[in-house]
């Protein structure tokens, strides 16, 4: 070779054939780290992607891997529901509870004439109370489900997906049994229920409640102590308490901080304070606590599907009460007052008082809040939902921030929103 | 829930519904008879002995709910105090919302408090005459409420002062249509079913790629011959 420095290409450039050391034609601490710059990048997330979980379109803010800020744009999904709401009598509302949270539409249903009962000032049966018990704890379930097959997913698993909508089959068909209609049930009425419960579906409630508790241990054994899932999701996400509580977050989010507070021992409605179960609660405030929390809440409410379904009493479902409750069918169709009862009850819908009333119940995804304002009339002058879902993704950017990419799916995941509600 | 329901015990059957929605009381207006004395919530007789003159009244409605009309100059006074206070202690802002009552009554702007430790629930409102849609924004107080009030100033055009973030979250950013929520906004739009489509059209989601915390571009609102109501709804907060 000709060139000064003699050294072997694929040997150790350091030593020369015969052994003796060879200095490098390059020093390598004399060369600059070359300037990347420091701009960040933006990457587009959604809204059509199945991370988000729904028409949710996140722009991140990258460096590097590093989130620096996440900005969520909303509104794919906006319905107006709570203007179109001011059109329709009260009634003819809860068609419109249950497409909002599609994923627990039975809680959406209840909270909405819970709130409108209240406003008017109607007291229902205890076998209503009892089955709209039985309806909330079930769709708790049901959506907790979808989040935990979900989530599974986003972590990287997929036999958990299956296990859990495996079950959400057996709920769809109960919702089917007692409303027609898997998904849009629509089986609440102001003072009641769409109609009473069907021949055995409280023996199939039963049977769901028995059957599950085997599935979540399944999915707990695979999941738990799984060291991908695990390290994927403990300390991602971390809030405290204190700041928790002041981003406004509800529901099992606001318990894996640390916070008790769950609306049905708070500020119980529906005799939940005469049910027997416990609120799990985190210390951590991350993804994993947040998974914690929710799988003890299933098995929680499975205890008190039991209780409510030991206690369903017989008896009337709907109010006694002709200015609510329509005649029955049979009455419609042979009896001309009945008849003309129905048409007016339909056609001029019930009156509220004109007051404001806030209801709130927790739902599925946190506390789920109805303000039903009513001017006398038959339609409300305001019908406002606090959605759970929305105030939680509102603390994304905060979650999110410093965090890799891929944790920010996670993050995303585990604060179970859906976005029919944060839309509406 | 003991109570009885709205129309007297004599009426029954089908007289309710023979006599017709009754009229809507003036929720600005007098408070009515059975409202005139309410018994006293700790923290409503607090607030007054602190806000003497900022708390206009008080009424409890649906039974056992207190709400609390307070003046929307001293709101962050009036709720720092509800957070920060030790015997109050706020520290749950559940919801920020608004009620238009229509006929060019003043908007009402709620905030539904609820204390954790306490477990006590109040519901401040502060009335917002029509000409003047602009209140303090809560986010210094509570994180929680940027998005809520976002969706306040989207929806019924409601102005937050000191807000970090103030656009549009639910509706797209160049909605020129004005405030859906408004009773004077009708149930489909202003704009003709063409308009609307035309504008969707000519949007260019490149143009909101960068969101305003990131980038120095502002949403651009699409000028056009609108319908009458265009002027009211402009995006940004130049409306109020």
């Amino acid at each position: 070779m000709s060139s000064a420095v003699d050294y072997v290409v694929g040997r150790n450039p350091e030593m020369g054939p015969d052994g003796t050391p060879v200095p490098s034609p390059i020093d390598p601490f004399d060369v600059p780290e070359p300037e990347l710059g420091s701009s960040t990048m933006l990457v587009n997330i959604g809204p059509q992607h199945p991370a988000t979980h729904g028409v949710l379109r996140l722009v991140v803010e990258l460096d590097g891997e590093t989130v620096v800020s996440v900005v969520p744009r909303l509104g794919y999904l906006h319905s107006s529901f709570e203007k179109l709401g001011e059109y329709r009598t009260w009634n003819q509302i809860v068609t419109l509870t249950d497409r909002m949270d599609y994923l627990a539409p039975l809680i959406y249903n209840c909270a909405y004439v819970m709130a409108v009962e209240k406003l008017m000032g109607i007291e229902v049966t205890d076998r209503c109370r009892v089955a709209r018990v039985i309806c909330m704890e079930m769709d708790r379930i049901f959506s907790h489900l979808l989040w935990l097959g979900t989530w599974s997913i986003d972590v990287g698993a997929f036999t958990p997906f299956l296990y859990a909508f495996q079950q959400r089959e057996k709920v769809y068909r109960l919702h089917e049994a007692l409303t027609g209609a898997r998904i849009t049930t629509s089986a609440t009425r102001i003072g009641g229920m769409m109609a009473d419960l069907p021949e055995g579906w409280a023996r199939g409630v039963r049977e769901f409640a028995d059957n599950l508790p085997a599935t979540l241990d399944e999915v707990d054994a695979l999941l738990t102590c799984n060291a991908i899932h695990v390290g994927r999701t403990q300390g991602i996400g971390a809030i405290s308490a204190e700041e928790a509580v002041n981003y406004g977050l509800t529901g099992a989010n606001l318990r894996a901080s640390g916070v008790p507070y769950d609306v049905r021992k708070d500020r119980p409605y529906y005799d939940y304070e005469s049910y027997d179960f416990e609120v799990p609660i985190g210390c951590h405030g991350d993804c994993y606590d947040r998974y914690l929390v929710r799988m003890e809440e299933m098995r929680q409410s499975i205890r008190i599907l039991h209780q409510a379904l030991d206690r369903l009493p017989d008896g009337p479902m709907d109010v006694e009460d002709p200015r609510i409750s329509l005649p029955s069918k049979t009455d419609c169709m042979s009896d001309m007052e009945s008849m003309i009862h129905h048409f007016k009850l339909i056609t001029e819908g019930i009156p509220a008082p004109a007051e404001d009333c806030w209801f709130s119940i927790e739902g599925s995804k946190g506390e789920l809040g109805m303000y039903v304002v009513g001017d006398g009339g038959p339609k409300p002058v305001r019908w406002r939902i606090r959605p759970p879902s929305f105030v939680n993704l509102s603390a994304i950017p905060r979650l999110a921030e410093g965090h890799l990419m891929a944790d920010l799916i996670m993050i995303n995941a585990s604060l179970d929103i859906v976005l029919g509600e944060i839309d509406r | 829930m003991t109570r009885e329901p709205a129309p007297a015990p004599s009426m029954s059957g089908f007289d309710l519904v023979a006599a017709g929605p009754r009229e809507a009381s003036d929720p600005s207006g007098t408070a009515a008879a059975r409202e005139s004395v309410p018994p006293g919530n700790p923290s409503v007789t607090a607030l007054r002995g602190h806000f003497a003159e900022a708390v206009f009244r008080n009424r409890i409605c649906a039974g056992d709910e207190d709400v609390v009309y307070v003046d929307p100059e001293r709101i962050t006074d009036i709720l720092g105090w509800l957070h920060d206070d030790a015997d109050q202690h706020y520290d749950h802002l559940a919801d920020v919302t608004a009620v238009d009552y229509g006929g060019g009554r003043p908007l009402e702007v709620v905030y539904q408090l609820w204390s954790i430790p306490n477990r006590a629930a109040l519901r401040v409102k502060c009335e917002l005459p029509l000409d003047a849609l602009a209140i303090d924004s809560v986010t210094g107080i509570w994180a929680g409420a940027n998005w809520l009030e976002r969706e306040v100033y989207d929806l019924f055009g409601v102005h937050f002062n000191g807000h970090p973030d103030l656009r549009r979250i639910l509706m797209p950013d160049n909605y020129a249509e004005g405030h859906p929520l408004r009773k004077d906004f009708p149930l489909r739009g202003r704009f003709s079913r063409a308009e609307q489509t035309r504008r969707a059209l000519t949007q260019d989601p490149e143009d909101y790629y960068v969101p305003g915390e990131i980038g120095e571009r502002t949403p651009q609102v699409v000028e056009g011959d609108g319908g009458a109501g265009a002027d009211s709804g402009a995006a940004g907060g130049d409306d109020v």
